[in-house]
Parts: structure tokens; C-alpha cells; sequence
């Protein structure tokens, strides 16, 4: 089996799996990070969403032999005690229900804020409008990046 | 195990003494065991509180969580009665039990009205014992101490003792049995919007669903089911999966082919490589059209009455109005697909399962195995929405079967397609009214004809084979509010292989839709204002009153609006709450719709958490809303026609209204929160969309309509 050499929140991790194996089960079930989740498998809802490189990428999209050597990062190394801004507006606007979709949503939005430091509406539509939410809290999420954006400056 | 105690025995004797509301902890026992070492030292006044020496308080919610914040308001109600620090109390979920927690089903918006009393007096007894415990060690009257954040204080000298310093003292009391409850004009949580227990857990990604449960040992599996209602698997291409990398094993279980394995890649590629030749059975002739013909069929056949008031035979001289309202399947397409790890052991079975139903996973787990309920324990995980789908134990069945047959703990998986094949749908629906108008524009009859599947009749086949009255199946039709002296309520059921089940807000989803519209289109029809003509039905219903008038108030109803604007009302009661919605809409020249704000007015009683309840009804906008212009099941071949969410859509961020919910205040009793904001939600946007265009909608979803104008 080929071996992969994965760069994830900063640490290094050398696994052996078959190469088309999507990141989002590596992740998972290979590497214990469960924060990453499951919610199509096919690029459709943005449950999954991790950066590689920086950029908002869907895992269950990504095999794993194109990530070789790229640096991960996922819920759980976006900070390691909430103190990541969109994390600390997320709480404070009380965005969560279920909570089964945050991850991915708080890795688009925190992806987001490093490129456009103060999106308006329409950037943060265009965004987010992969990432679906079933318990409904868009309204929210909304408040919550404009939060973050002016808590940065 | 010294002493001949052993830790099964203590849970023998804590769960025959659970069996009450609030447990006497046979107390005698406990000190032996707290002896023996065999527990810590914990004051336990009854199922619900455990208070540990270094004065943290663990508070067990026995509902499970799945966005509604549950496990932060059960908290809360104990924890005001208990006079607790907020700061000091943890929350831990309960395993399923068969009677200690009453029951731990999650549904009906009912976890709170339904434990809020019962929550109130194990917080209350507790703080009775705690102060009579620091009186004792005082050796002062109970009467002059009081228990606030977390201390018990001697009002004349002011001193005061932690809970924590409590424990062992408090230990050896007696259990008060009718504890006294506070003023609650005294509560200091309850109403207070309370930051979620568990939100910092969902924000770092560390909170735990059945999806990310691991246990030592285990392998995965999914379960490959025919999709056509009803049919069986003839074939499969075992080979083919097994040379998959990491496929352990195939084969056949109750529903369909399991393929088991070392990680989930391995057991999804294995379900693609199957290549199944199914026996579809007889249903496979079946499809959406044929199902609505059906219906329509049967629509003129008998019907149950549930509802008849008056006389509609003397109306003869007024103006007669028919018409009929449409309603989907559609899908719960919970964000976390159906799953469960079960390890089926020798004489017993352990399970972690996102369940609204541990009792039920309990049950089902016991029967299917021939062991006792007490020897199958369930964890309840977060859940990645409920919305009723996860009342139901299928993918539990499936667990059970496949760690059975391969003597290992296993994590079930259901890819989004078999979760979205194999849902138990929110029935559809045919809705025949009519009503007549006097020459003086008074509503002088009313007539509602529901057709439907009914989830008791495919539960309970036999008890409904004459076609009984399902009173579910006519929520929220024959209640409706507005004073009408005639009125006749009816039902025929129309059941199909299509399985259905309770999607949040039951049937009253689509009877608020047939109720709201219609009652919309009498307005028009009378030449008064649709609010109007609500309220002057209304003088006898002062709930229904209230959030209409909040909702209408607030939104500015009758505000003048631009052309292709509109702005639609309704309402309904659900749940023991009242929902009143005002919904502003645009439709472009071209056909296009906008859903731009929505203003919603809640009458649920007395509030534990504002913030939850404000959350909750943001939700279910959005659930409505989704259902309402888009979610769409349809059947063809005799299964669904949606895999996915590129079929399936729901609401995404940029077709969010802007929304403000309002709340009235009350001290009645607690309603419920999760599901009442549903049902008026797609009426409003179909008035709204009369009032823009005047085009009236009848059927879901809207996205299927030409808005063009
Ligand atoms: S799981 Fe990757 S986009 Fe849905
Ligand atoms: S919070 Fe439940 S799916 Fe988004």
C-alpha cells in the first residue's frame, strides 16, 4: 500500500492506505480527528470542509495522494481553546444547534476572514452558500462572521 | 469486592429505588458502598442530581440533544430550584433505563412541558436537604438558613457552607416528598437566555456524535437496502466487493447486504462494487402520480368524521367555495445520516446510537437478541438532528445484526443516499374544503376532508385495517380556532408502501398549510383584509389572538409595499404553543421569488430559555421554509427519486430572510418550542405570494410553480 507522509495541524503523520482513499476518512477514522464530518460525500454540503494550504477544501472530495506534503488544518487545529475569532463569535452569538455542520461552516467562514477582512452580505453568501445547514442557523452564522470581522479590527 | 458488595448490585438497588419520582437512596447501602470504596462520596437526592465534594454539581438530562439545547434548560430548571451556582453544574447524559428517568423519549416539543414540574421538585428537595443538613451541622432551625449559589447561609451570623461541604451530611437525610417549589418571580435562570452547555464542545469540534464514537476493536459496515418499497435482494456480486481493500466480510442481514470492514472507505466502495439484482416486489409499478391518483380515488369514498359542529345542510342560500390543497413527501435529511455502533456481546449488548428513542433502541435491541432490557446498555450520543427521524431503531436493527454476525463492535454507517432512500417521510397529502360565505361576507360553514397515509396505521396495521380514525393525522384540521358555527372535519386514510413517520410538526404541517390558505382565500373572497378578517374569527381565542396581533404589530402589517411585494400572515397552535407569522416576499417580473423577512410571534408559556426558544423557532422558519419551496420527495418505480442534496435541496444562506421572533410574555404553563413555528410558515409565504402577484398556490413545493406574471 502506498505511504503518505500528512502534514495536519502542524503535526506529521505517515500512513499507509490506498491512494484514492478521500482525506475525509483518513481523518477520521485513521487519525481520530472526528471534528471533520460526514454529511454527503459527494461536494454537496460542506460538512467535511478542512484547509489545505490555507484554502476551504472539501475532504471528501480530496484523495489523499493529492494532499501528500500539504499542510492541514482542521477544527481542531484552528485553535486549540476557542480562541480562534470566528470560534469566539460562533459562542457568543450562540450560532450552534445540532452542531453536526459547525465544524465545516467555521472552517469556510474562518477561511474567508483570512482572505476578505470585513465581508459584507454578499461575500459572505457567495462563501457559505455551499455549506447547508438543516437546523437552520444561516441567520446566525451571518451575525457571527460580521462579529468576528469587527472584533479583528 | 469487599464486603460482598458488588458494583451490580448497587445498581440493582439504585434502580428498583429509581423507580419513583424522587428516590429515597436507600441510604444505608450507599454509606456501605462508599465504605467499601466502591463509590464516591456523593450527595444523590434522587435520579436527576449528583453533587460531589469539591462542589461540582452534575445534573443528568435524560432527553436527548439534538439542537434544541435540551441539555442546557433540563439543567437549568434543576439547578434553579436547587439554588446552584450556574458555574458549578455539569451536565451528563443519561443511558437509556426502562422506568428511572420516566420517559427519555425526545419528541412532540415535549421535554420541557412535560418535566418541568418533576425537574422543579428534585431541584427543590435537594435544597431542602441541603439546608437542613448545614441547620444540622449549625445546630440551628432550617428556617433560618438559605440556600443561594451553591452555599447554604445562617442568616444571622453569615456563615455558610458549599454544597460540596455538604455532602456527607446531606447524605444521611431523609428525601422530602413534597418539597417546596420557589415563587417563580423569584427565579434568577429560568428566563434568562443561558449560554449553551454544550456549545463550546460544538464550536472546537470535540462534541461527540454516533458518527465519531470509536470503540477498541471495531469494524465498520453499511447496509445496502433495495430501494424500491417492499423488495428483497435476489443477488449480489459478493467477489467483487470482497476484493475491495479492507472489505472483511458480506452478507445478507434482515434489510438488505451488509458489507462490514476495516474503515469506512472500504465498506462504501464494497456497497458500490455489489452490483444487486433486487426482487422489487409489487410495488415497483408504483410512482408520485399514481399515489395522487389514488388518493384522489379514494377521496369520495368513506370518511371518518373527527370533528362536526352544527348543521351544514340548512346553508343552502350561501355562496359555496371549494377548493384543494396539496402536500408532498418529504425527506428529515438529518446533517448526520443514520448510524449506531453497537457490540452485541455473549448475554448482553452495548450500544452508542444517536437516538431520540433510547427506551425504544433498548426494547428493540433486547427483543431482537432474546436478552433483558437491563442487560443491553445505550449511550445516547449527540445527534446530528432529530427532527423524528431518530425515533425509530431501523439502523440500531442493523448494528445489532451485523456485530452479531461478525462477533465484533461495529460502527453502522448509512451513506446519505441510504438515508435519504430509506427515510420515514412526512406523509403527503390531499386536502378537500370547502366553505360557504353568507351575503353579509359571515363565514357560515367550513368543511376540511384530509386524505393521508397514517403513521399509526403503518405502525399498527390491524387496529386501523377499517380505515379508523388516525387523530394525528387530522392535528391542527380539526382544531381550528375560528368560531364558524358549522363546521365538519373528516379523514380518509390512504396508506401506501411508502414508509412515514413524524416530521417535525406532524401532520400539522400540512394542515396549517390547507387551513392558513384557504382561510386566506375567504378573506379575498369577502373583500377584507386577510388579518382582519382572522381577527374578527379570533374573539373567543385569546392565545391565538395574542401572537397574531404580536406578529401583525411588529411587522407593521398593512405597510404600504412596492409592486411585486407582498406580505402574508398566518398562524396555528401546535404543541401547546401558538405560532403567528408575517412573511414579506418579492416576485420578479421574471418569476423569481425572494423570501425577505419574517417576522414570528410565539406564545409557548412560561420560557426557560429565551435564547433556545428563539433558536427553535428560527429553525423550524427554516425547516418550514425549505419544505415549503423546494424539499421535494417524489417516488417513481416504487422508490424515492432523490439521492442526494443536489435532488434534495434545502435552504442555503443566500435565500435567508431576515428573521425577528418575538416571544410573548407568559406564566402559563411550558409549551412546546421545536416544532410550533413550522406549520405557519409555508400559508404565509403562499398569502405573501398572493398578495405580490395574485396567483394563489395550493401545492408544494413552490419551486414547481410559474411565478411569471
Ligand atoms: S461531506 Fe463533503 S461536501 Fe458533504
Ligand atoms: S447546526 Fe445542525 S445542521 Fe447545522
Amino acid at each position: 500500500m502506498p505511504k503518505f507522509t500528512l502534514r495536519i495541524n502542524k503535526k506529521t503523520h505517515r500512513i499507509d492506505i490506498d491512494a484514492d482513499t478521500p482525506l475525509l476518512w483518513v481523518l477520521r477514522d485513521e487519525l481520530g480527528y472526528t471534528g471533520t464530518k460526514y454529511g454527503c460525500g459527494r461536494g454537496l454540503c460542506g460538512a467535511c470542509t478542512i484547509h489545505v494550504d490555507g484554502e476551504a477544501t472539501r475532504s471528501c472530495m480530496t484523495a489523499v495522494d493529492n494532499v501528500d506534503g500539504a499542510e492541514i488544518t482542521t477544527i481542531e487545529g484552528l485553535s486549540i481553546d476557542n480562541s480562534h475569532p470566528i470560534q469566539k463569535s460562533w459562542i457568543s452569538e450562540e450560532v450552534s444547534q445540532c452542531g453536526y455542520c459547525q465544524p465545516g461552516q467555521i472552517m469556510t467562514a474562518a477561511a474567508l476572514l483570512d482572505r476578505n477582512a470585513d465581508p459584507d452580505d454578499e461575500d459572505i453568501d457567495s462563501a457559505m452558500k455551499m455549506n447547508l445547514c438543516r437546523c437552520g442557523t444561516y441567520d446566525r452564522i451571518r451575525k457571527a462572521i460580521h462579529l468576528a470581522a469587527k472584533e479583528q479590527k | 469486592m469487599s464486603q460482598g458488595y458488588s458494583r451490580r448490585d448497587f445498581l440493582k438497588v439504585s434502580s428498583v429505588a429509581g423507580a419513583g419520582l424522587i428516590i429515597g437512596v436507600v441510604l444505608p447501602y450507599k454509606h456501605r458502598l462508599v465504605a467499601a470504596g466502591l463509590v464516591d462520596q456523593t450527595f444523590d437526592p434522587n435520579v436527576w442530581i449528583s453533587i460531589h465534594p469539591d462542589n461540582t454539581i452534575t445534573i443528568f438530562a435524560a432527553k436527548s440533544e439534538m439542537g434544541q439545547h435540551i441539555r442546557t434548560s433540563l439543567p437549568m430548571i434543576v439547578a434553579e430550584e436547587l439554588e446552584a451556582d450556574w458555574s458549578q453544574v455539569r451536565v451528563a447524559q443519561a443511558d437509556a433505563h426502562p422506568d428511572k428517568y420516566g420517559s427519555q423519549g425526545t419528541g412532540g416539543s415535549g421535554s420541557i412541558r412535560r418535566s418541568f414540574t418533576r425537574l422543579r421538585k428534585a431541584g427543590a428537595a435537594g435544597r431542602e436537604m441541603l439546608i437542613q443538613a448545614a441547620a444540622n451541622k449549625w445546630n440551628v432551625s432550617p428556617k433560618n438558613c438559605r440556600a443561594e449559589s451553591g452555599t447554604v447561609i445562617h442568616l444571622s451570623t453569615g456563615n455558610s457552607f458549599t454544597f460540596g461541604e455538604l455532602v456527607e451530611t446531606a447524605s444521611e437525610l431523609q428525601v422530602p416528598e413534597n418539597p417546596v417549589l420557589k415563587n417563580p418571580k423569584d427565579f434568577k435562570l429560568i428566563g434568562n437566555a443561558m449560554p449553551g452547555l454544550d456549545t463550546p464542545s460544538r464550536v472546537s469540534g470535540a462534541a461527540i456524535f454516533g458518527v465519531d464514537v470509536q470503540v477498541p476493536d471495531m469494524v465498520y459496515a453499511t447496509v445496502l437496502r433495495c430501494p424500491t418499497f417492499g423488495g428483497k435482494i435476489k443477488s449480489f456480486n459478493r467477489k467483487k466487493a470482497m476484493k475491495i481493500n479492507g472489505v472483511l466480510d458480506v452478507y445478507e442481514i434482515d434489510e438488505g447486504v451488509a458489507v462490514v470492514g476495516k474503515n469506512t472507505w472500504a465498506v462504501i466502495k464494497g456497497q458500490r462494487a455489489l452490483e444487486p439484482k433486487w426482487d422489487h416486489g409489487d410495488f415497483l409499478s408504483w410512482d408520485s402520480t399514481r399515489i395522487k391518483n389514488m388518493m384522489e380515488e379514494k377521496s369520495t369514498g368513506k370518511a371518518v368524521i373527527a370533528r362536526e359542529d352544527g348543521d351544514l345542510t340548512s346553508l343552502n342560500g350561501d355562496e359555496k367555495i371549494e377548493v384543494q390543497y396539496e402536500v408532498p413527501f418529504t425527506s428529515h435529511a438529518t446533517m448526520e445520516p443514520m448510524n449506531c455502533v453497537a457490540h452485541v456481546k455473549k448475554n448482553s449488548c452495548e450500544i452508542w446510537a444517536p437516538t431520540q428513542s433510547p427506551q425504544r433502541v433498548q426494547t428493540t435491541a433486547a427483543n431482537a437478541l432474546g436478552i433483558d432490557t437491563k442487560d443491553v446498555i445505550v449511550h445516547i450520543t449527540m445527534l446530528g438532528g432529530g427532527f423524528g427521524r431518530r425515533l425509530w431503531a431501523d439502523f440500531v436493527t442493523d448494528a445489532i445484526q451485523v456485530s452479531q454476525k461478525s462477533k465484533k463492535p461495529v460502527k453502522l454507517m448509512w451513506t446519505r443516499e441510504d438515508d435519504m432512500g430509506h427515510d420515514f417521510f412526512r406523509p403527503t397529502s390531499i386536502h378537500k374544503l370547502s366553505a360557504t360565505l353568507s351575503n353579509q361576507h359571515e363565514l357560515t360553514s367550513w368543511t376540511h376532508r384530509v386524505i393521508a397515509p397514517s403513521i399509526s396505521g403503518q405502525m399498527a396495521p390491524e387496529r386501523f385495517k377499517d380505515g379508523q380514525l388516525d387523530r394525528s393525522a387530522v392535528n391542527g384540521a380539526s382544531n381550528i380556532p375560528y368560531d364558524i358555527s358549522n363546521v365538519l372535519v373528516d379523514y380518509i386514510m390512504a396508506n401506501t408502501r411508502v414508509p412515514v413517520g413524524w416530521w417535525r410538526s406532524v401532520y400539522n404541517s400540512q394542515n396549517a398549510f390547507a387551513n392558513e390558505g384557504f382561510i386566506d382565500e375567504l378573506a379575498q373572497k369577502s373583500g377584507i383584509d386577510p388579518y382582519q378578517f382572522r381577527l374578527n374569527l379570533l374573539k373567543n381565542a385569546p392565545r391565538h389572538l395574542g401572537v397574531l396581533r404580536l406578529a401583525a404589530e411588529k411587522a407593521n402589517w398593512g405597510k404600504k409595499m412596492a409592486k411585486r411585494q407582498g406580505m402574508g400572515i398566518a398562524l396555528h397552535e401546535s404543541f401547546g404553543s401558538w405560532a403567528a407569522h408575517v412573511i414579506e416576499v418579492t416576485v420578479t417580473k421574471k418569476g423569481e421569488l425572494s423570501i425577505d423577512k419574517i417576522v414570528a410571534a410565539v406564545d409557548c408559556g412560561l420560557v426557560v430559555n429565551p435564547d433556545g426558544v428563539k433558536a427553535q423557532m428560527e429553525s423550524a422558519i427554516v425547516y418550514g421554509l425549505t419544505s415549503a419551496l423546494k424539499g421535494l420527495i417524489t417516488i417513481e418505480k416504487g422508490a424515492v427519486a432523490q439521492s442526494n442534496f443536489h435532488e434534495f435541496e434545502l435552504l442555503r444562506i443566500d435565500e435567508m430572510p431576515e428573521v425577528e421572533v418575538y416571544i410573548v410574555k407568559s406564566a402559563e404553563p411550558p409549551g412546546g418550542a421545536g416544532e410550533p413555528g413550522l406549520p405557519p410558515v409555508a400559508p404565509a409565504v403562499t398569502n405573501a405570494i398572493f398578495a405580490a402577484i395574485g396567483k394563489r398556490i395550493r401545492s408544494l413545493p413552490i419551486k414547481l410553480k410559474d411565478l411569471k406574471v
